[in-house]
């Protein structure tokens, strides 16, 4: 009698599952080809915050994120980073920020470059790698992106990408209207990288502002092996006392 | 032969029994705990009341430590939070525990109501009991508003700017009752203060109040279990329900079992995706809040999207308004419209246990649908399942009195 019970707790058990894991439609993130970031990997951190520094430290800040930080993460010594990363007359404690103005920032590109402290959380992976590899040039010969149509940020990385032209095709909607629809890039003229570098590069660039939008996670995932094995133990620990109290239980 | 007591027990006897003369610490230790008989036959739904408690605790802690460091400021808010995440030692650590364990709360929460739902503990004579857990419930979503508010992102701002213009929906007083709530004309520093305010102090107090009062009620009429018969009913020759088990130690040490477990799940997310894929901490909400960029997609935390879906699933402002909170407020007379002869779901017929599951589906998937993005074919199915939902307590009322019930057991089952 009480078998059949179970039978069907776990049978409803099991539909609400099932329900469960129906896609959810909002999950987002769009159709963005799946990138893999390991935080751990020092020297693409080292590689990437080279070129974070280098190129785009020059328009956006990342005020919350401390040069000695940098340091400590990616096991560089305060001198190293000092010769490596901070500006002239910048103190090893201090954020990166830029030294453009809001003002000067308006004038040349019509608004503040946003700052980057947390965009690997706000933005994720998939979407940034997408972003800084989909720069194109249109028929004006004016930087666009297929990612983030009509920005105001050139491609800073056309010297070693090459420059690309994107296609699009006609496609037919189910009200049957037409739409240009991107299709693929066709190159225009070759970078000092490979397609393969190039790739590289911008998985660098990524890994380093996931890591930068939460440096703390280098810290937890190492900790968070051991905290688990704890609990595990605790976890058994309890059920066999558990057991030994129950047993005069009928 | 017995070792004589050391004196530092004996000490330690007398310094207990002063106070024990003074205050009644082993009245409540025998009343709550040791000498409080619940039934034998709890499953594994009976974690969750356990856990409710401990994850209140955890939050009042880490709360107390986050407001150490946080500033509830426009123009601060974003970066103090920013300043816990990396300069604060162990703020990450804090913080994480804090948003992990407001999510799991929710979880918790309602797979404790479900409990409840499903053997019936809502039944005379745990009225009371059922009432002040709802109470807790609606204050805990206060409570969550209000406190997703205080990291200032876009999220934080938008979704703010939503909920509280529902109030606008009142006729004549909603644009005077919004800018009263907001202390401004839109969200804006005024707002983020007075919810602080709220979230650290007045919301925790009043939740407090309640879980002793929800407590109170439960260990005055004693818990219901699985079976949803009367322990009480059959009692031994020293007037001890035959079925019944000190509190203290056999559901201490079981609960400390399911405290284990829950700790393992709630450590892997905090410490492997604390973010669990922008479901409790949303994407959106790593961008400061900005009054001048409406984000394409506004939506609520997984939590209030069953009511968010209902929301949305009705065509006019006041009416959904109305609907959502109506959705809430059925639950609150649970005790009433439920009228079988049976409590325990175990012992209804077959229309009764597929009402349930119907409305356990319903709530899911409003939820889910409240996450999406609202099209034409999820308002539609929104609105299906928001009939389903409200269907099951009319339903409830008349077949829950109507349809044939199994005998129920003389004592629990093992």
């Amino acid at each position: 009698m009480m078998s059949s019970v179970k039978i069907k707790t776990n049978i409803v058990i099991v539909a609400l599952l099932l329900l469960f894991s129906v896609p959810a439609q909002a999950a987002g993130g769009g159709d963005f080809k799946q990138v893999n970031i390991n935080v751990h990997d020092k020297s693409a951190l080292q590689r990437g915050a080279v070129l974070f520094v280098n190129n785009c430290l020059s328009c956006h800040a990342a005020s919350y994120m401390r040069y000695s930080r940098l340091g400590e993460d990616l096991g560089l010594s305060e001198d190293q980073v000092r010769e490596t990363f901070l500006p002239a007359n910048a103190k090893i404690g201090d954020t990166m920020t830029v030294s453009m103005t809001a003002e000067e920032a308006t004038a040349w590109f019509g608004n503040k470059a946003p700052d980057l402290s947390v965009v690997g959380r706000s933005k994720g992976a998939n979407w940034l790698n997408a972003y800084l590899t989909s720069f194109y040039q249109d028929e004006n010969g004016e930087w666009n992106n297929t990612v983030f149509p009509d920005l105001v940020m050139p491609h800073v990385f056309w010297e070693q990408q090459g420059i690309q032209k994107a296609i699009f095709k006609d496609e037919e909607d189910a009200h049957g209207y037409t739409h240009k629809v991107f299709s693929h890039f066709e190159t225009v003229s070759e970078g000092s990288q490979s397609a393969e570098e190039y790739q590289r590069t911008i998985h660098d660039l990524v890994t380093y502002l996931i890591y930068m939008g939460e440096p703390a996670r280098i810290q937890r995932e190492s900790m968070g092996i051991w905290v688990l094995l704890f609990l595990a133990m605790f976890t058994l620990v309890a059920y066999m006392l558990k057991v030994e109290y129950w047993k005069d239980i009928h | 032969m017995a070792k004589p007591a050391s004196n530092l027990k004996k000490h330690g006897l007398e310094l207990f029994n002063w106070f024990d003369k003074r205050l009644p610490i082993s009245d409540f230790w025998d009343a709550h705990l040791a000498g409080y008989y619940a039934p034998k036959n709890f499953n594994f739904w009976y974690f969750f009341g356990s856990l409710a408690m401990l994850i209140l605790v955890m939050q009042i802690v880490t709360g107390i430590f986050l407001t150490m460091h946080y500033k509830p400021s426009a123009e601060e808010a974003f970066a103090s939070v920013e300043y816990i995440m990396r300069d604060v030692q162990w703020g990450w650590l804090i913080r994480y525990m804090h948003t992990t364990g407001a999510s799991l709360f929710f979880v918790v929460i309602y797979l404790h109501m479900f409990r409840g739902l499903m053997y019936g503990s809502y039944r005379k004579p745990r009225e009371l009991v059922w009432i002040f857990g709802m109470l807790i419930y609606v204050l805990l979503m206060a409570e969550a508003f209000l406190g997703y508010i205080l990291p200032w992102g876009q999220m934080s701002y938008w979704g703010a700017q939503v909920i509280v213009s529902l109030f606008g929906a009142i006729p004549k007083f909603g644009g005077l009752l919004t800018e009263w709530i907001r202390g401004d004309f839109f969200i804006a520093d005024a707002t983020l203060n007075r919810f602080f305010a709220l979230h650290v102090i007045a919301v925790p107090l009043m939740l407090l109040m309640l879980v002793v009062l929800h407590l109170s009620a439960l260990h005055q009429v004693g818990s219901n279990n699985p079976d949803g018969i009367e322990i009480k009913d059959k009692k031994g020759a020293d007037g001890i329900p035959l079925d019944g088990i000190p509190f203290h130690p056999y559901y201490t040490v079981k609960d400390i079992f399911g405290v284990g477990v829950f700790l393992f799940i709630f450590a892997f997310i905090i410490f492997f995706s604390p973010e669990l894929g922008g479901l409790f901490l949303e994407h959106d909400n790593f961008v400061p809040a900005d009054p001048m960029v409406t984000p394409i997609h506004i939506k609520p935390v997984w939590y209030f999207t069953p009511f968010y879906a209902i929301l949305r699933a009705i065509p006019d402002k006041l009416a959904g308004v109305v609907i959502m909170f109506a959705a809430i407020v059925m639950l609150f007379l649970l005790p009433w419209l439920d009228r079988s002869p049976v409590r325990s779901m175990r012992y209804k017929g077959w229309i009764n246990k597929f009402l349930m599951i119907m409305f356990a589906v319903a709530f899911i998937r409003l939820g889910m649908l409240g996450m999406a993005e609202g099209t034409i074919a999820e308002t539609y199915e929104s609105r299906v399942w928001t009939f389903v939902y409200f269907a099951f307590f009319a339903l409830l009322w008349f077949f829950s009195k109507h349809e044939k019930t199994k005998p129920l057991p003389e004592r629990v089952s093992k």
